[in-house]
């Protein structure tokens, strides 16, 4: 249950470091760039330089690093996968052999990178939503995406959608907790029984869920509503984005970072 | 059955930003068959400490005995435990699930092995401990209830399970004035009627004052006072200070003993006033006539 309210990921940490302070777009941006620096370089003194771009980020933010690692455990299954599916399915020099199982040159350098790749990514995005609260980083996205309106991209819509999620993962695992309690407090059991016996114990948690996530839906509605909520036409900002001249320093930094790795490495 | 809590603390989601420390080394002990109301301003604890009396929460460090069965210990039967704690949490409606109000309450005292035959028992008695008719609303939704009747049903699903020790969690909150009485001497005719250990966790002091025996007042995370309604409300300024109040009757009367015009502080209810002020005012006119 505790292990609920691990989760990290999209996680606001509020702060207010140098990073805290970016222009939200600043900060996709530069997201963006390691994302594609990340795919870019194919060696390794490249993902070296790309760690530390990460490394240099965590420091700046002044997150506490242990907590910004803790961001990589629901996802350790998946990178533990690609690393041994690398390690053991890529042709090359053979390194150990048992039976028909091998271990390359090639897939050991290979599962690496990869492995490297995911961890920076992951960690990378992680900071993005660890500084950035949801609304900056919706209006952020919101901002970025506007220049796609001609071409049909519904980018307020997009943008809105994404700051009710981003609102209520909090709220439906603090409700689940809840729920969750509740039941085990009249007996209910969600450790034990075999595959179809848990599901099945689910059923006292999930109603509950959906009833109230419906509830919270609608209540949500009408607040709206009475607000005079209509969509994205014609509406103001009370808090407008504003570059300043640190964003265009670090988008400076970031670009020619990120081009001179790429081509180099 | 009784609550032995020893120095217990608790922090909630250790090493993280948002680290929080609930409980701070508290002890106290609660004895069979007793009446205790938890009162506390919001975020002191209240909650927190009594998720502890049947293991939901576990401690940081510290002990929680229940009966003297010391619950930190590994493997301790907790359904065993729970089965004899009853919890009834705040909004309890919102774990409502059943697809009929029979399902529901039952749901509990089926967990906690009670064969089937026995189970129609089980959901009538604690549906008339509520005031509900188990035979008029069997195989109705409990979606389509009303407010406070789902309140109820959930209250009865978790009395159905019979415990011997009843712990509720502001069980009045957003009733109205009328379903709050009630629930409040269901709570108390159950209390006598069972012979059960109560705790009553609640914001209000008016509703309390009148039904325990005993006040434990927290405050961030400690227990600041403990006692009697009586000696708790002697601290008017203390409770002040900790964003609760004294009932406004109780502070009439000890403003009128203070002027030595009553002769009881003990008074926390308004018919109580009434009857003791008519009293004292008869003695008056008497003894002026
Ligand atoms: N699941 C949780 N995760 C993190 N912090 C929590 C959690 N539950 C409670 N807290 C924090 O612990 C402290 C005590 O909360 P608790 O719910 O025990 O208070 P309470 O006295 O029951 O308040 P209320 O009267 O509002 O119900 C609060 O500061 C609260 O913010
Ligand atoms: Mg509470």
């Amino acid at each position: 249950m505790a292990m609920l309210r691990n989760i990290t990921i999209g996680q606001y940490v509020p702060g207010d470091s140098w990073i805290h302070r970016l222009d939200p777009r600043t900060k996709i941006l530069a997201t963006m760039a390691l994302i594609a620096l990340l795919f870019l370089v194919q060696s390794f003194p490249g993902y070296g330089f790309a760690a530390l771009y990460v490394l240099a980020a965590v420091y700046v933010s002044k997150l506490p690093p242990r907590y910004v690692i803790r961001g990589l455990r629901p996802l350790l299954v998946i990178i533990i996968l690609t690393l041994t599916l690398h390690i053991f399915m890529t042709d090359g020099r053979v390194l150990w052999q048992w039976g028909f199982i091998s271990i390359t040159w090639e897939g050991l350098v290979r599962g690496a990178m990869m492995g490297t790749r995911l961890v920076l990514l992951v960690l990378g995005t992680s900071i993005l939503t660890l500084t950035t609260s949801p609304i900056h980083l919706t209006d952020g996205i919101e901002s970025l995406l506007k220049p796609g309106k001609p071409i049909g991209i519904p980018a307020h819509e997009l943008a809105m959608m994404m700051t009710i999620a981003l609102r209520f993962i909090p709220t439906l695992l603090e409700e689940t907790e809840k729920i969750m309690k509740a039941q085990m407090a009249r007996g209910a059991d969600f450790e034990s029984g075999n595959l179809l016996q848990r599901a099945k114990n689910l059923i006292p948690l999930l109603v509950p869920l959906f009833i109230s996530a419906f509830r919270r839906a609608d209540d949500l509605a009408v607040a709206m509503e009475a607000r005079g909520y209509r969509g994205g036409e014609g509406r103001t900002k009370f808090r407008e984005l504003q570059f300043a001249v640190r964003d265009g320093a670090c988008l400076a930094g970031v670009t020619v970072f990120t081009v001179v790795v790429s081509v180099l490495f | 059955m009784s609550i032995t809590v020893e120095n217990l603390s608790y922090v909630y989601l250790p090493d993280t930003p948002m680290q929080k420390q609930a409980l701070f080394d508290v002890s106290v002990h609660i004895d069979d068959k007793e009446f205790v109301g938890i009162i506390g301003h919001t975020g002191s604890g209240k909650s927190t400490l009594i998720q502890h009396f049947n293991g939901l929460v576990k401690p940081t460090s510290g002990r929680v005995l229940v009966d003297g069965v010391d619950l930190t210990q590994k493997g301790v039967n907790l359904r065993a435990i729970r089965r004899k704690v009853g919890m009834v949490f705040q909004y309890p409606e919102h774990q409502l699930f059943g697809e009929t109000v029979f399902e529901d309450v039952a749901f509990g005292p089926k967990n906690s092995g009670v064969p089937d035959a026995a189970l129609e028992d089980r959901v009538r008695e604690g549906l008339a401990m509520v005031d509900l008719d188990l035979d008029v609303l069997r195989e109705r939704s409990p979606f389509e209830l009303s407010g406070g009747q789902k309140r109820r049903v959930a209250i009865a699903g978790v009395l159905a399970m019979k415990p011997a020790i009843l712990i509720l969690d502001e069980p009045t909150a957003g009733l109205d004035p009328r379903g709050r009485d009630e629930i409040l001497s269901q709570v108390q005719s159950l209390y006598q009627a069972w012979d059960l250990t109560v705790i009553l966790v609640t914001h209000s002091m008016e509703d309390i004052a009148r039904m325990a025996k005993r006040l434990i007042v927290m405050d961030h995370g400690r227990i600041a006072l403990d006692g009697t309604p009586q000696d708790v409300f002697s601290n008017a300024d203390k409770l002040r200070s900790m964003g609760l109040g004294v009932p406004q009757v109780t502070t009439l009367i000890h403003e009128l003993h203070r002027r030595g015009l009553v002769q009881r502080r003990d008074i926390f209810t308004l018919d109580e006033a009434e009857s003791e002020i008519t009293r004292v005012l008869e003695l008056k006119r008497h003894g002026n006539a």
